[in-house]
């Protein structure tokens, strides 16, 4: 990646960020000239402008760095969120790794056998359908049965998000090459093994990494739902969980740690594209 | 005497047997081929040539019928890894240095780093583009990206090239030179080419021999013998190279009007 490419990157999140705050605060401005009604009119505003319900965003970006018990010390929020994002990156990282593993064996399983896409793909669509709170607590209880750390157990949550667009988008990239190329390796007597590594795998790179992406994304929104649902000690889900509970004392804190949650959304995001950019990085440039 | 390259005895190929859309794309083929020969299958679309150069490379089975290679089964000779293959588009995997696709076939069979390296920089030579082994084939014309995959059926010294259409993609000019290049390259080799194209000139300044075949369902009509020596740009103009046009296209003709 170029130094003009991460600059103009940088630049467009800061400026879209920027007009993030100009219209969360020129919807509040609105609403407090008109007493929370649309202009002109006698509608009431469906999200009151009130401190409470929206904040000033100066009060969430200075909640970032105030000061919050955590335990016996007190820390600066940020550094806090930063404490609580690591245990919840911890799990959806596992979750992200797992799901990963899971999505491309079952993808190689449904090219190689036909029965197996046809059993199989319908249940994995219907998996998706299965509310993750309803999922929570039983994974979570399985997991305390045979003693695993709840860790692992949010793992797993996230695991399940994550390997749907895996295997899903990993089966469509498999089976992308076009019929010449597979008679190709036909033609030299390629095992199943060796036209799977040499041609379907490297051929499904532009459909893997699009959906290494949502999963990465996804493994963060999983840890996140599995820790409040099951109510763990630690994590982002749990700041999160505390700060809704007393958002009538400090509705600061909770956007504060939404933006948390995104950011730790984004961070992975990025991760993801970075290890694209290394496998896929490839001049454009034509010769000839 | 050395054995035949090809033997195709009383082959049928039938695709969807049973079906409401059975179709019989070849019947009661017989042709021979010797070593060192460059055959041409012509006919119309439709005719089952693509069909006839599957056969032969057990890409697809016969139906009835037999292809033999070098004295085996074709399932054997690709097994033996005796075929070359080039198809209409290049088909080279983008992921890949050019280099790196003509060594595709050597990595499958083992060679070591070196000898693909040494055997990829003399392929590209031959093929005249030395300087490219480190370019991706997006970055080629499509004339240089259908020498790269000729150099890459070639690589691995096949005793059997077979080739579908390789240049209908390219316009006239390029073709032509192709050919050229082509010819060339047969002789250095001597290798044996069974070669599918539906252009009468292209059969003819290529081939030995040129297999014309009847469509629905396809079956040999007539072959042509070319006896037009060494060839050069010259034989393009040649009375004799249009003597030999005019043969294949009045089989056409005679294919197309059923007879």
């Amino acid at each position: 990646m170029n130094g003009r490419r991460v600059l103009r990157m940088t630049l467009t999140t800061f400026l879209a960020m920027v007009l993030l705050v100009v219209l969360w605060e020129g919807y509040k401005w609105v609403g407090q000239q008109t007493g929370d009604r649309v202009p002109g009119t006698d509608i009431e505003l469906r999200v009151t402008t009130d401190d409470l319900t929206m904040p000033h965003a100066k009060d969430i970006l200075a909640e970032l760095v105030s000061d919050i018990r955590d335990g016996r010390n007190t820390l600066p929020m940020s550094v806090y969120l930063l404490k609580k994002a690591w245990f919840t990156l911890q799990e959806a990282a596992i979750g992200f790794f797992l799901g990963l593993t899971v999505g491309l064996a079952l993808a190689v399983l449904m090219l190689r056998w036909r029965v197996v896409e046809r059993g199989l793909l319908p249940w994995i669509n219907v998996s998706q359908t299965i509310p993750l709170i309803a999922l929570a607590p039983i994974i979570v209880t399985w997991g305390r049965i045979n003693d695993l750390p709840d860790l692992f157990s949010i793992s797993l949550i996230a695991a399940y998000l994550t390997f749907f667009p895996v295997a899903v988008s990993a089966l469509r990239g498999l089976q992308s090459p076009n019929v010449a190329d597979v008679e190709l390796m036909r033609s030299y007597a390629a095992s199943w093994g060796t036209t799977l590594f040499k041609l379907r795998l490297p051929a499904a790179r532009a459909y893997l990494f699009p959906a290494f992406k949502i999963a990465a994304t996804l493994s963060v929104v999983g840890a996140i739902v599995g820790e409040i649902s099951i109510g763990t000690k630690t994590g982002l889900g749990r700041a999160i969980l505390e700060f809704a509970q007393r958002y009538a004392v400090f509705p600061e804190r909770l956007y504060a740690s939404v933006i948390g949650a995104a950011a730790l959304g984004l961070s992975v995001f990025g991760l993801v594209s970075l290890v694209e950019r290394i496998f896929t990085g490839r001049t454009r440039e034509v010769v000839a | 005497m050395s054995e035949a390259a090809v033997v195709v005895t009383g082959v049928e190929k039938v695709f969807g047997r049973g079906s409401a859309g059975e179709v019989t794309a070849l019947s009661g083929v017989d042709l021979t081929i010797e070593p060192g020969e460059f055959v041409t299958l012509i006919g119309p679309s439709g005719c089952g040539k693509s069909t006839f150069l599957r056969l032969i490379g057990d890409l697809i089975e016969p139906t009835a019928g037999s292809v033999d290679v070098f004295g085996k089964s074709a399932h054997q000779a690709r097994l033996d890894q005796d075929y070359g293959m080039v198809f209409q588009h290049a088909g080279l995997f983008d992921w890949r240095k050019v280099a790196a696709n003509i060594e595709l076939p050597l990595e499958l069979k083992g060679w070591s780093k070196a000898e693909r390296t040494a055997r990829s920089r003399e392929m590209l030579d031959l093929v005249k583009l030395p300087d490219f082994g480190g370019h991706y084939p997006r970055q080629l014309s499509g004339g240089m990206q259908q020498r790269v995959s000729i150099a890459r059926a070639l690589s691995f010294e096949p005793r059997l090239l077979l080739m579908d259409e390789p240049f209908g993609a390219l316009d006239e000019m390029t073709r032509e030179h192709m050919q050229g290049e082509l010819l060339r390259i047969w002789r250095e080799t001597g290798t044996t080419v069974v070669f599918v194209t539906h252009s009468i000139s292209e059969s003819a300044f290529l081939s030995n021999r040129v297999v014309v075949l009847s469509p629905r369902p396809g079956r040999i009509h007539s072959i042509v013998e070319v006896d037009l020596g060494e060839r050069t740009e010259d034989t393009r103009e040649d009375p004799e190279f249009f003597r030999t046009s005019t043969e294949i296209r009045e089989a056409l003709r005679a294919v197309e009007d059923g007879s």
